[in-house]
């Protein structure tokens, strides 16, 4: 396969047909500012943006001229835009979010039965995969809004990329409720012949579990998974659902990584899984270079420095030539990793971000990123 | 400047718990300190939890098992040992001990009992892992030794560490009685007690910092007890103080680096100054901005040690050459 060469990240935000962005990396990689930073941009090319993200330092409600961002899509000054579109941001509360979901589907009887029951509030807030189970939740309730031409979604932190595609599916197949039903009654439900399937394993499995984490916990979630089972139809087929949105078309997937050997690494089995999974890759941000400024080769400007170091007549130029000299050791180590990367999946279009040497605290950082992005 | 240094309080420890917020370095660290508290003939055991055989990555091995591997020699006949917690395995273990389970416990696995589990009760991940370091901990020799001078786990990230460290509340998810509760009140002894510490890795940027201030108040709460900060990744600084305040203002003055290229022979032609004055900007700015976070983490008066960035990345090599910066600093000096 031909390299498919850079990103045109512009062609990407002003295609009326793509509708849902989704950012990923793994933790660190400044996923959060990529996606904010894509949003403004989309925004000021005259598209209608709504921005998700997971969990924004204060400072990027701040960059957008919100107070504070929360579980519903806010707008951003149109005054603070220079452009023709729209910009609405939000922050995913998963809590509010689960309870919103309930709420909404649930009677009002069933949903304060739900809502009491102590292992949601376990699972509402602290199960590592609600985060992306109810992230997804969120961007299929945006889609239906309809509201947006473009819906741009960080994706939580976490040390794996994959994990916003596998959280849902495991968090559901765990909770498929036979398995829980079977083991808080097991008289009752799972009968005789799934009995059999498993063999002597059950019963020692039934007390091992229990004798861990205790036979309340087990009919708390048993209630807990019956009563949602019966309002939602079940926790597998709505993760399924929401998946089903991620392959739909429109949905495009964005990976994030700073010129790193790990972040790269998990760059890589994101991309070899969204091939697998047949879900569409826009490209690969390289977040974060050091590209050389001063076309000036390493070896020179060192032997220069010393020489200007021996004779003490130019301090100022021989630190400029050191820092120069290291500059250009980064930015090679840099191209190695990412020429590398382009190697091995040359069906990924890329582009580099040079750094922005102090943090971003503004609109007009958040632009100049976009404007790197964009390679301009 | 942070003042106080790595005391010889902190080289008492035996369970040294390493977090930092996602992609500061936290596994490289972890390894470097693991190999500077073996120097000396000592016996370190380094610990993974979080699955990604980070471990094996980072010391160019074969990915570990669920068993205590010899991984590297430290300087002055010292062991470094590896571990990867597997969460399955260690349930397994424990029930082990209380029930004999045989082959039913292939059923377990069979049947992903402990994904089940730990889906129904999220804290019995983080009860089985603090447990099993627990028993690496407490392992003595024949001669009522303890087997490893120290333990070094390379911990979850920052957003997660005190949760992960919070035994106590871990344990309202599970069972009132059985195996793992009994255990994990030993836990939560160790843990708090003068025999642990957390370090915490960070960049000299805004957001690790920030992370890092709030894990030391977060910590401090919950009764666990902050180490020493780590500041990985340091660059050399380059310029004269009044260079970066003047450079960092975007005041740069080309003509004195103009006629020192020139006195040098090289040629400044064709941008090559412009650019060179635009990396002094952006170095200076670094720089400065490096110098403010550093002045925040002063205020949660802890030791700071400074650890050099390596251009070309980390291998083995260069952990050896961080873990004599931490012995430099006076890690593991006073055993």
């Amino acid at each position: 396969m031909s390299p498919a060469g850079e990103l045109d990240v512009d062609r990407l935000l002003d295609d009326p047909a793509n509708n849902v962005l989704v950012c990923c990396g793994s933790g660190g990689v400044g996923k959060t500012t990529t996606a904010a930073a894509l949003a403004i941009r989309a925004a000021e090319r005259g598209r209608r943006t709504v921005v998700l993200t997971i969990d924004p330092a204060r400072r990027l409600a701040q960059a957008l001229g919100l107070r504070e961002l929360d579980n519903q899509p806010r707008g951003v000054d149109q005054g603070a835009l220079e452009g023709p579109g729209e910009l609405s941001a939000m922050m995913l509360d998963m809590r509010r979010t689960f309870d919103d979901m309930v709420l909404a589907h649930a009677g009002r009887e069933r949903a304060q039965q739900i809502l009491d029951n102590p292992f949601y509030q376990t699972i509402s807030t602290s199960f590592s995969g609600t985060q992306e189970y109810m992230a997804m939740e969120k961007l299929g309730q945006l889609v239906a809004r309809d509201d947006w031409d473009l819906i741009v979604v960080d994706t939580p932190p976490s040390r794996s990329a994959l994990d916003f595609l596998d959280a849902p599916q495991r968090l559901s197949t765990v909770l498929d409720s036979r398995l829980i039903r079977m083991l808080s009654s097991p008289a009752r439900v799972g009968g005789k012949g799934l009995r059999k399937i498993v063999g002597t394993g059950f019963g020692m499995f039934s007390k091992a579990v229990s004798s861990v984490i205790g036979t309340q916990l087990l009919a708390d979630a048993s209630a807990f998974v019956q009563a949602f089972d019966s309002t939602f139809g079940g926790f597998r087929e709505r993760a399924d659902n929401t998946y089903r949105l991620l392959r739909s078309p429109g949905t495009s997937f964005l990976v994030v990584a700073s010129p790193e050997a790990d972040a790269l690494r998990e760059a890589s089995f994101f991309v070899e899984r969204l091939a697998g999974e047949a879900m569409p890759l826009a490209g690969m941000v390289a977040n974060r270079t050091h590209p050389v400024l001063a076309d000036l080769p390493a070896s020179k400007a060192l032997s220069a420095a010393e020489e200007l170091e021996l004779s003490g007549s130019a301090p100022l130029a021989a630190s400029v030539l050191r820092l120069h000299a290291d500059r250009v050791a980064t930015a090679e180590r840099e191209k190695r990793l990412l020429s590398r990367f382009t190697r091995a999946h040359p069906e990924a279009p890329l582009v580099g971000v040079p750094a922005l040497p102090a943090d971003v605290h503004d609109m007009e950082g958040l632009r100049e990123i976009g404007r790197r992005l964009a390679g301009e | 400047m942070t003042t106080s240094e790595w005391s010889g309080e902190l080289d008492q420890a035996r369970l040294h718990f390493v977090s930092g917020k996602g992609g500061v370095g936290k596994t490289t660290a972890a390894a470097a300190l693991a190999l500077a508290l073996a120097t000396g003939g000592r016996r370190v055991l380094l610990v993974e939890v979080e699955g990604r055989q980070g471990l094996a990555q980072l010391f160019d091995t074969p990915p570990l098992p669920y068993s205590e591997e010899w991984i590297a020699s430290a300087p002055g006949g010292g062991e470094l040992r590896a571990l990867a917690i597997d969460a399955e395995a260690a349930l397994l273990e424990y029930l082990d001990m209380f029930y004999s389970l045989g082959f039913a416990g292939r059923t377990l696995r069979r049947m992903g009992a402990v994904e089940f589990a730990t889906t129904l009760a999220p804290g019995l991940r983080d009860v089985l892992f603090t447990g099993k370091i627990k028993e690496c901990v407490g392992r003595t020799d024949r001669g009522g030794r303890h087997f490893y001078d120290a333990v070094v786990v390379d911990a979850p990230p920052t957003g997660r560490v005190v949760k992960f460290l919070d035994v106590t509340r871990a344990m309202a998810d599970l069972a009132k009685v059985g195996p793992i509760r009994g255990q994990s009140e030993g836990v939560v002894r160790l843990l708090h007690s003068g025999d642990t510490v957390v370090h915490l890795v960070t960049l000299l940027e805004e957001l690790p910092v920030r992370e890092t201030l709030e894990t030391v108040e977060e910590l401090d709460a919950a009764d666990l007890r902050p180490g020493a900060v780590l500041l990985n990744r340091v660059k050399p600084p380059r310029l004269a103080a009044r260079s970066v305040a003047a450079a960092s203002g975007g005041r740069v003055d080309a003509s004195r680096i103009r006629s020192g290229l020139e006195s040098a022979g090289l040629g400044w032609e064709g941008g090559v100054l412009d650019g060179l004055v635009d990396e002094t900007i952006e170095h200076a700015t670094r720089v400065r901005a490096e110098e403010q976070a550093r002045e925040r983490l002063t205020t949660t008066d802890l030791p700071a040690i400074t650890l050099p960035e390596f251009t070309d990345g980390i291998d083995v090599a260069a952990l050896y050459e961080l873990a004599e910066t931490l012995g430099e600093h006076g890690v593991g000096g006073s055993r």
